[in-house]
């Protein structure tokens, strides 16, 4: 049963479009409202904005394709520059009224883009229907010239001709508005999928050898697992198809049938809490992942992006790291108190008392001076240690690798500044 | 004001003088259809019809300097022919010899041209504002006819103005404001809607404007422009809501109906952010009101990642049943999706140097919208919305 009908298209394509995008048939149903038939006049720029992959890419092309209208599908992070995307769009433009050469377009400027623009329409397919020029991560169209945005919405009255501009973005409007003011697009919102609706989508990939209901289910337990962290559907989508050879292990072994949800959700639970610290956060690849699923080992060596564990580093360079982080962390006061011998009382003044809440570990790491390192590095080492120019150089190979960072220019009359870069984490790691 | 602009043009066309003038409203107040209609007005007086009138219509925001400009007057004038190949010293003097041009083109006498410049404002800001000067200078200066108008919205044009530009300028304003009640507003609405007499079916025009008569009298339609009139009094967005309610007309459902401009009028005024919020996951909320949280207590001071992940780590730990302790990075990734779709913004550009949880940012969502939207959540957690509720009186 169509719920799309509209009088200026074929039924046959509306049901065909209809299959092809599932849980957003109010939303197509009012863009195809808002267009009306081709030849009639549209909003002049319609703005949508919804969540990552909330289908606003895919159901905008799928609509344009399915229904045969003129568009042009321009993606500004692609076409960066003005004049990349507008020779861009005169080059679709030109392969949308079938014009068989394709010539070079020379565009630099909005003024000759307007005026190609009109030469390009003038042919007789395109004269009476609604031309859409569909841009695609507006949010980039900011950082270009400032006065791409106010024309692309405007195009409709600064061309005279019938053509609406689509913009495609995460971020809201408000966010976009020029400050002395614009043309005000139709915003138009695509809400976020709701669970029901994420299962239903999920679902439909199922691969043929098993049954939809056993799919569903195991849809069921991912969604469970990661819907509390993420709803992104590419996200999901990625996750499942990793994870579901794992997941049929059992029934594959013969030790569960397909309806023994209890064994395969044991199977399946570690597994995917696993996953989350791993693949999710694109710790490691995907090819990484199912060659370790297939081996079927502990995963307790895995060689993560961010793992710095396996990062070795000599003697006296954990001790310089660690003496770094303390220096970092720990205001100057309270060196006497820790590291020396016999220290005195300190006494709490109220400078202290006011600022007691925010704790340095909040703030950031502090920058230090070179002494203050030495003086530390020497109190926490056991045996001596002569300042050697083997300690100053691994203190700049500390800096290469980016566990220091020098901080103020190169020629400060104090001697260098550095500061720690590193968590409390990393150092317990090192420590051990 | 239109008869004003009118006398201004006959003046230019019929008399030979140059003028200036200027026109300024806020945005959507109709000065461009202000000036189309006068033209038009204009191309039917009698006496306008003896002299040719040339029309540059120069709009701001394609021009981006004057060298643009001034080719695309030339190509507007026709004169590209007569151009050719010429080199001009200066920007004067190429204008000068385009208006010489079209003197010799009219034998008789010299052929009034008006200069319209859309977006004004955006001319002020082409380097040393060449073109503004030449052109007002020649309307002072009276050789050819010329009247140049500009459009604007910015009431300060003035003060941008250089000191020469603006002493060659006449002063001459013309404001444009919207100062109809809300009576009169109906009556647009009403005469926007209505169909007009040479439309072909005769019998479907007398429905439609006894429905629109209809509603215009109906008390919640009056409610809904109430309320659009109060948000803005500009007849942009009175089209804009017209428009997507009469989109929903179709064969099944000929008439307009209230409840058609209720519905656009709830889609017009949706709060984007609050959508926003309704689809972020648990995960996100729970840092967002940890983020209203740490707002509420430094009144407003901005905050980063590792005092948010502080904050959360509390919640966790003191009240929290349904929510699972994730690890560090995973709430990171929940961090940097807040980012990337702008609800926070750092204060400056993020450096490779510094480190990203030490950045220092600020939340754009006030604490009454995100109270609004954690209203509107699907399936909350109770106790994260308990969180969200409460003071900090358990610190």
């Amino acid at each position: 049963m169509p719920n799309l009908e509209h009088p200026a298209y074929p039924a046959a394509d509306l049901l065909r479009l209809e299959s092809l995008v599932p849980c957003r048939e109010s939303q197509v149903s009012m863009l195809l409202s808002v267009f009306g038939e081709r030849q009639h006049f549209s909003f002049p720029s319609i703005f949508i904005y919804g969540h990552t992959s909330s289908g606003k890419t895919y159901v905008m092309q799928t609509l344009l394709t399915t229904l045969q209208l003129p568009h042009v599908f321009v993606n500004c992070v692609e076409y960066f520059t003005s004049r990349l995307l507008l020779e861009e769009i005169l080059i679709q433009l030109q392969s949308c009224s079938g014009t068989e050469q394709t010539s070079p377009v020379h565009c630099d400027t909005l003024n000759d883009f307007v005026r190609l623009f009109k030469q390009a329409v003038a042919s007789q397919e395109l004269q009476d229907q609604t031309i859409y020029i569909v841009l695609d991560r507006a949010e980039q169209l900011r950082e270009m010239e400032a006065n791409i945005l106010p024309a692309f919405l405007r195009l409709q009255e600064l061309t005279d001709r019938n053509v609406t501009v689509v913009l495609l973005s995460e971020i809201v409007w408000e966010l976009f508005r020029p400050n002395v003011g614009c043309f005000e697009p139709f915003t138009m919102y695509f809400p976020d999928y709701s669970i029901g609706h994420l299962q239903k989508i999920l679902s439909q990939n199922h691969p043929p050898e098993y049954s939809a209901d056993f799919y569903a289910a195991y849809i069921n337990i991912l969604l469970g697992v990661f819907y509390m962290v993420c709803r992104d559907l590419k996200e999901l989508r990625h996750l499942a198809a990793l994870n579901f050879a794992k997941y049929c292990e059992p029934v594959v072994r013969g030790e569960a049938n397909e309806r023994d949800t209890r064994k395969l959700w044991k199977n399946i639970e570690p597994h995917l809490k696993k996953a989350m610290q791993t693949v999710y956060l694109r710790e490691i690849s995907s090819s990484q992942w199912e060659r370790l699923q297939h081996d079927g080992g502990e995963p307790g060596q895995l060689k993560g992006l961010s793992a710095h564990t396996h990062v070795e580093l000599p003697y006296y360079s954990k001790f310089l790291l660690i003496a770094a982080y303390l220096a970092s962390y720990n205001p100057v006061r309270t060196d006497k108190r820790f590291f020396l011998k016999h220290h005195g009382k300190i006494r709490k003044t109220n400078f202290m008392k006011k600022h007691e809440k925010t704790s340095n570990h909040l703030l950031g790491p502090k920058p230090f001076p070179l002494d203050r390192l030495l003086a530390i590095l020497y109190s926490i080492v056991d045996n001596r240690v002569a300042p050697t120019a083997n300690i100053f150089s691994q203190i700049t190979s500390l800096v290469t690798l980016q566990l220091l960072s020098m901080v103020g220019q190169n020629d400060q009359l104090d001697g260098p500044r550095y500061k720690c870069t590193v968590s409390l984490d990393f150092i317990r790691a090192i420590a051990r | 004001q239109p008869r004003h602009l009118l006398e201004l043009l006959r003046r230019t066309t019929v008399h030979g003088e140059s003028n200036s003038a200027l026109v300024i409203g806020p945005r959507g107040s109709g000065k461009t259809t202000l000036l189309n209609h006068v033209l038009k007005d204009l191309k039917e007086m009698k006496q306008v019809r003896e002299n040719l009138l040339e029309k540059p219509f120069l709009p701001g925001l394609l021009q981006t300097n004057d060298k643009v400009a001034l080719k695309e007057i030339t190509r507007q004038l026709q004169l590209e022919n007569v151009v050719g190949d010429k080199v001009f010293g200066s920007f004067a003097e190429n204008l000068a010899f385009l208006l010489e041009a079209l003197r010799k083109g009219n034998r008789t006498s010299s052929c009034p041209i008006l200069f319209v410049l859309d977006e004004f404002d955006l001319f002020v800001h082409h380097k040393n504002q060449t073109l503004l000067y030449n052109l007002f200078d020649i309307s002072q200066s009276a050789q050819t006819p010329v009247t140049v108008i500009g459009l604007t919205c910015r009431q300060d044009i003035l003060e941008l103005l250089e000191k020469r530009v603006k002493s060659r300028f006449s002063h001459r304003q013309i404001y444009l404001m919207n100062s109809f009640d809300f009576k009169q507003y109906i009556k647009i609405f009403k005469k926007q809607l209505s169909l007009p007499a040479e439309f072909p079916d005769e019998s479907f025009a007398q429905k439609w404007n006894n429905n629109v008569q209809h509603l215009s009298e109906d008390k919640t339609v009056q409610d809904v422009l109430q309320k659009l009139f109060h948000h803005s009094k500009d007849l942009r967005s009175l089209h804009l809501l017209l428009m997507l309610a009469v989109s929903a007309v179709t064969v099944h459902h000929p008439l307009l109906t209230a409840a058609d401009l209720q519905e656009a009028s709830r889609q017009h005024s949706t709060d984007s952010k609050a959508n926003i919020v309704h689809g972020l996951s648990v995960l996100e909320i729970c840092l967002i009101i940890a983020m209203k949280h740490l707002n509420e207590v430094y009144d407003g001071e901005p905050f980063n990642f590792q005092m948010v992940y502080n904050e959360f780590q509390k919640f966790i730990q003191r009240k929290a049943h349904s929510m699972y302790n994730f690890e560090k990075p995973v709430v990171m990734k929940a961090f940097e999706h807040l980012l990337q779709l702008e609800l926070v913004q750092p204060l400056e550009r993020p450096s490779a140097r510094a480190q990203r949880e030490f950045l220092l940012l600020r939340l754009l969502l006030d604490s009454s919208q995100i109270m609004e939207a954690l209203q509107l959540y699907p399936n909350c957690p109770t106790d994260v919305k308990q969180w969200a509720a409460s003071s900090l009186s358990w610190l």
